[in-house]
């Protein structure tokens, strides 16, 4: 509307400008890389999952210390991120392993509630610790990338997010080559699909659950690693990142690998999108309304098996 | 045994015993009565030292260290600091009003945000205990007729309508103007009241821009690419926001990362002009354009401020933080040396009847309507140029030009 100078009025009526295909396209490539990402940590829940039969309840609380660790020795030794995933996931793995040896184990076979309090309790314990070590406030990584993007054809993708993600298809790629190729992926598959059968043909059931908690906390070891190069690392990220992996993985299908990769990428674009489309404010709530209709129409999820 | 006769023992009643317990208490009490007096004035200063606006806490923090040497200067009376930390959470804010009270605290300051000082205000007003707001805009934290909440800080209204009056000073200085801006805030208690006031008092400033696009954002968001790529597609000429300080870093990064340089950013809240996001941003914090309640480099006070955060603080530029939780600690020293009394009462009519025209804040100086708000607190424009704050406008406060458009984010280096 003009005034009488010509100019506009300065009212608030929105100048709605029509959103290029290139945006969405912006937006929708980000979604992808971040939910790479949200994939590879919900694959950690799922594998634990899959194969221990325990849901893993401090799982965020795990990538919470991956990311301390990252922070740390980012900023004390000047590392870059994608340096230290292999380490960091090896140290979550041996966190992973020693813990399920030494505590989870003793709870598998007892009831499902006792597993729950234990981890949750635990989730605790790994929250309040870091708050005690590392105290409430924000902390990120500065890396020689972290202001850098790829300009490729009409986009302009972050250049953190590319390699975030890459590193997650990496990792990934690893883990289903591991469960196809090897001898203790072989195992871990069959202690998964026929527990009784993996006892009866003498397979350590006992130490490939261990191996099996190890890799699935290595998993969202490296995720964490990652993740300190698109948010800041505080010791109370951990419950919102436990949910998002649980939303990602009954997306995905619970137990499934691929599936929880699926959901990861499923979630990510879906609230880059609902951000883009509806307002930024409400874009979890969109995540959640998958959630709910997986849940209604296909409650095994997405890639899922339909339990007997 | 012969029997003792009631006469002659130690005659202690329930009379005697309650008299003597009495007399006891009633001494004790005046003593220490007589010890407040003449003792410093305990003031609970709570800010959010922890937690998403940890930063900005610890900035407000600044300026109560360098209160006691500058109210010495000043032969102000000595008050006794209480620190509490609100954890940037509205109910942890509300407990620790109530735990600074019950551990003797004789007045509160606080707390920063508008969400954690209307808790402390209900706790403040409920206990009889004076409260002075360092900052927090929300209008109605000083409308609900409360007799010991004081505000030195403007509302969201008197904010927005100071920072037209000075874009409109920028753009008459500079010649140039934006046609289409993004609004893009916080979707806090502060961003929501300053979105509403937009509302309601842009329509009276005959600006020279229209609003293409209103973008809300979740405070605690910790990825703000899409909000940034949604604020681009919009191809309007400047940015403007209501932020924190977190959220401003955020912002800056997918600015840089997405590249886009609008031809200014206005900021019409904290976050853009922080010491942390100087620190932190470096080069690439140069050029924003702050619109926020300041401090006047030509009054009196102002170097003496000045000076004193230079030795306490080296390489910190003085900001909103550090004047306005200085000038809150200003005010309650003065109502103190007046009073001549803790009574909270005494206080409290001590600082409704304030009037310090020696301040460092832009306007008049410190007087209190009968709302305990002051209205004559004004905003000014300043700009980040080389890691330093330039104000710009009002102009008997200027100390430099705009420098209008800012400078690309990609040629920085």
């Amino acid at each position: 509307m003009a005034s009488r100078n010509g100019r506009c009025r300065p009212t608030r009526a929105a100048v709605k400008s029509v959103v290029s295909f290139d945006v969405y396209l912006n937006v929708a490539v980000g979604g992808v890389l971040t939910g790479l990402v949200y994939g590879l940590m919900a694959l950690g829940l799922s594998v634990i999952f899959g194969v221990v039969r325990v849901v893993n309840f401090a799982h965020g609380e795990m990538m919470t210390i991956a990311m301390f660790i990252a922070v740390v020795l980012c900023t004390g030794f000047h590392l870059d991120p994608l340096i230290l995933l292999v380490p960091i996931a090896a140290v979550l793995f041996v966190f992973g392993y020693v813990l399920q040896r030494g505590l989870i184990n003793l709870f598998v076979t007892r009831p499902e509630h006792s597993q729950f309090l234990l981890l949750v309790s635990l989730a605790l314990i790994i929250t309040n610790a870091l708050l005690i070590i590392f105290g409430p406030d924000a902390r990120s990584v500065q890396t020689a990338y972290g202001y850098e993007s790829f300009e490729i054809g009409p986009m302009i993708v972050d250049a953190a997010k590319v390699y975030a993600g890459a590193a997650a298809v990496v990792v990934t790629a690893m883990l289903f080559a591991f469960f196809r190729f090897t001898l203790a992926g072989k195992a871990i598959r069959a202690c998964a699909d026929n527990h009784t059968g993996a006892l009866v043909v003498g397979l350590d059931v006992k130490r490939l659950y261990a191996l099996t908690f190890g890799i699935g906390t290595a998993c969202v070891g490296a995720a964490g690693t990652m993740l300190v190069l698109l948010i800041d690392a505080t010791p109370m990220l951990g419950p919102s990142y436990t949910l998002l992996a649980f939303v990602i993985v009954i997306t995905g299908g619970l137990g499934s690998m691929p599936g929880a990769l699926l959901g990861g990428v499923l979630i990510g674009v879906t609230e880059a999108l609902a951000g883009l489309l509806f307002t930024p404010s409400i874009k979890s709530m969109f995540a959640f309304g998958i959630l709910v209709l997986v849940l209604l129409f296909r409650p095994q999820g997405l890639l899922g098996r339909t339990l007997a | 045994m012969p029997k003792k006769s009631r006469s002659n023992a130690i005659r202690l009643t329930r009379r005697s015993f309650a008299a003597g317990a009495a007399a006891f208490v009633a001494g004790v009490a005046s003593f220490n009565i007589v010890r407040a007096q003449g003792g410093p004035l305990k003031v609970g200063v709570l800010l959010p030292r922890s937690g998403l606006q940890a930063g900005i806490g610890q900035s407000c923090q600044l300026g109560v260290d360098i209160a006691p040497a500058i109210l010495k200067s000043l032969g102000l009376p000595d008050l006794a600091i209480m620190n509490a930390d609100t954890e940037s959470n509205v109910d942890t804010a509300r407990a620790r009003a109530e735990k600074a009270i019950g551990d003797g605290a004789q007045l509160l300051i606080g707390a920063f945000d508008s969400g954690q000082t209307t808790a402390i205000a209900q706790v403040a007003e409920q206990k009889g205990v004076p409260l002075v707001i360092n900052i927090a805009a929300a209008p109605a934290i000083t409308e609900q007729g409360y007799k010991f909440v004081f505000r030195n800080f403007p509302t969201a209204p008197m904010i927005l309508g100071d920072a037209f009056a000075a874009q409109k000073e920028i753009f008459a200085i500079t010649g140039a103007a934006p046609k289409t801006v993004v609004f893009m805030h916080v979707n806090d208690t502060y961003g929501t009241a300053m979105a509403k006031g937009i509302g309601a008092i842009m329509p009276k400033f005959d600006l020279p821009y229209t609003i293409a696009e209103e973008i809300a954002y979740d405070p605690a968001a910790r990825d703000l690419s899409v909000e940034v790529a949604k604020a681009k597609a919009t191809n309007a000429d400047a940015l403007l926001v209501v932020s924190r300080l977190n959220d401003a870093m955020l912002l800056t990064r997918e600015l840089v990362k997405q590249r886009w340089t609008p031809q200014g950013v206005f900021s019409m809240g904290p976050g853009w002009y922080e010491d942390q996001y100087i620190k932190t941003l470096g080069k690439l914090s140069d050029g924003p354009i702050s619109l926020s309640p300041w401090y006047d480099p030509h009054k009196k006070l102002t170097p003496v401020v000045e000076a004193v955060l230079a030795k306490a603080a080296p390489d910190v530029n003085l900001n909103t933080n550090h004047i306005f939780t200085f000038e809150a600690l200003l005010v309650a020293a003065d109502a103190y040396k007046r009073a001549g009394s803790t009574e909270p009462t005494a206080l409290a009519n001590a600082i409704r009847s304030t009037n310090i025209t020696d301040n460092v804040s832009i306007g008049p100086g410190i007087q209190f309507d009968a709302k305990g708000q002051n209205d004559k607190v004004k905003g000014g424009a300043f700009q980040n140029r080389g890691g330093k704050l330039v104000t710009l406008a009002p102009t008997e406060a200027a100390n430099g030009k705009p420098e209008w458009p800012m400078p690309s984010y990609q040629g920085r280096g």
